[in-house]
């Protein structure tokens, strides 16, 4: 009695085919559509950035809201050196076009050419690294520490984010690296090193924020 | 229902072998747009040549160009990505950050600027009134 019941309601509220598991109606599909590996990954890894993008927002905008409470301390103009963050930004910008390259030749299949390509890219985001290590060891060497006001700390806070992300984005990229020399240029390589490019080259959106935002406002101000 | 689903696996599978890469060319434009939108800010505050009114939204400008070059020929960006739903999700989060960058400055930047000074006296009344009130 229940069985025809249920049955009976299924085909009245779905025009489609309903599916009965026995007797047993189903409210889902018997079998799924197949869906090739990974095929949603560079959909969902954008989704991601997104996200990342509004934790970035929610540091800019604390940095917004702080950049002018210097607490007696230095500020902009005493602080930056441009020519370091023009040197940097350069870093950051030919490492997007070497992983560029990186991925074009990766689309025809050259392992060794990608290889060299990742490792390049890899040099310029240790030398970015390498170059805000020495700017920030200057600063608290100047005694401009995070703590010393709050505009240093939204600085420190959203620059040192952004640095975050460049090392772990060169952590994944020796990984990724790695895992091209071992196993080839397979799918599921091609796939990361897709997510890695979207990765690298939305950090340098980013950085196009910071080096706007903080240093040339700072200084312009 | 199988047929949509035939389909649609086809059409998964065509995306993956075919995703949005650019050419040597598109990276080439992109690089030398985003050279040119990097030196001219800097360039325009390290030598100050102009006013600082016309300095501020010339280098914002310029940043934002420069973000939309990135977008288009580095990340690939355009209405057809994933069927739309990427460029769906990039204008979502592009109004959620103008929400808070815009609210943030309005709201907490006034409200911050408008903050008593910590050094400032406190009045003799309200030193007593704290008192009654502790």
């Amino acid at each position: 009695m229940m069985a025809t019941q249920s049955h009976s309601h299924g085909s009245d509220t779905m025009n489609t085919q309903a599916y009965f598991d026995g007797d047993r109606p189903l409210f889902h599909l018997p079998k799924e559509p197949h869906h090739p590996d990974g095929h949603s990954t560079m959909l969902g890894f954008w989704i991601y950035l997104m996200s990342d993008c509004l934790l970035f927002a929610g540091l800019f905008a604390t940095f917004a809201v702080l950049e002018h409470s210097y607490a007696g301390g230095p500020g902009p103009k005493e602080l930056f050196e441009l020519p370091l963050v023009a040197l940097n930004t350069a870093m950051l910008l030919f490492s997007s076009i070497t992983y560029g390259f990186a991925m074009l030749v990766m689309e025809r299949g050259k392992k060794n050419a990608t290889l060299i390509w990742l490792g390049i890219t890899g040099l310029f985001g240790l030398a970015f690294l390498s170059i805000e290590m020495q700017e920030f060891a200057g600063l608290i060497a100047e005694g401009a520490t995070p703590q010393s006001s709050a505009f240093l700390s939204a600085f420190f806070t959203l620059v040192g984010t952004h640095g975050l992300h460049v090392t772990l984005g060169t952590i994944w990229l020796v990984t990724l690296m790695v895992q091209v020399a071992q196993k080839g240029l397979i799918p599921a390589n091609r796939r990361r090193l897709m997510c890695l490019s979207m990765f690298w080259h939305f950090l340098d959106i980013v950085w196009i924020g910071v080096f706007t935002f903080v240093y040339l406002m700072g200084v312009a101000q | 229902m199988s047929d949509t689903a035939t389909n649609h696996h086809g059409a998964g599978e065509d995306h993956l072998d075919h995703p949005p890469h650019g050419s040597f060319k598109g990276y080439m434009i992109g690089f030398i747009l985003s050279v040119i939108l990097t030196a001219i800010p800097f360039a325009l505050v390290m030598t100050g040549t102009l006013d600082k009114s016309v300095t501020v939204p010339l280098i914002l400008l310029m940043a934002l160009v420069q973000i939309v070059v990135h977008m288009v020929y580095f990340l690939h960006m355009n209405m057809s990505v994933e069927d739309g739903w990427s460029m769906l999700a990039l204008i979502f989060t592009v109004v959620f950050v103008i929400i808070t960058l815009a609210g943030s400055m309005w709201v907490l930047y006034n409200m911050n600027a408008n903050m008593m000074p910590m050094d400032m006296p406190v009045a003799p009344a309200t030193q007593a009134a704290t008192a009654i009130g502790g």
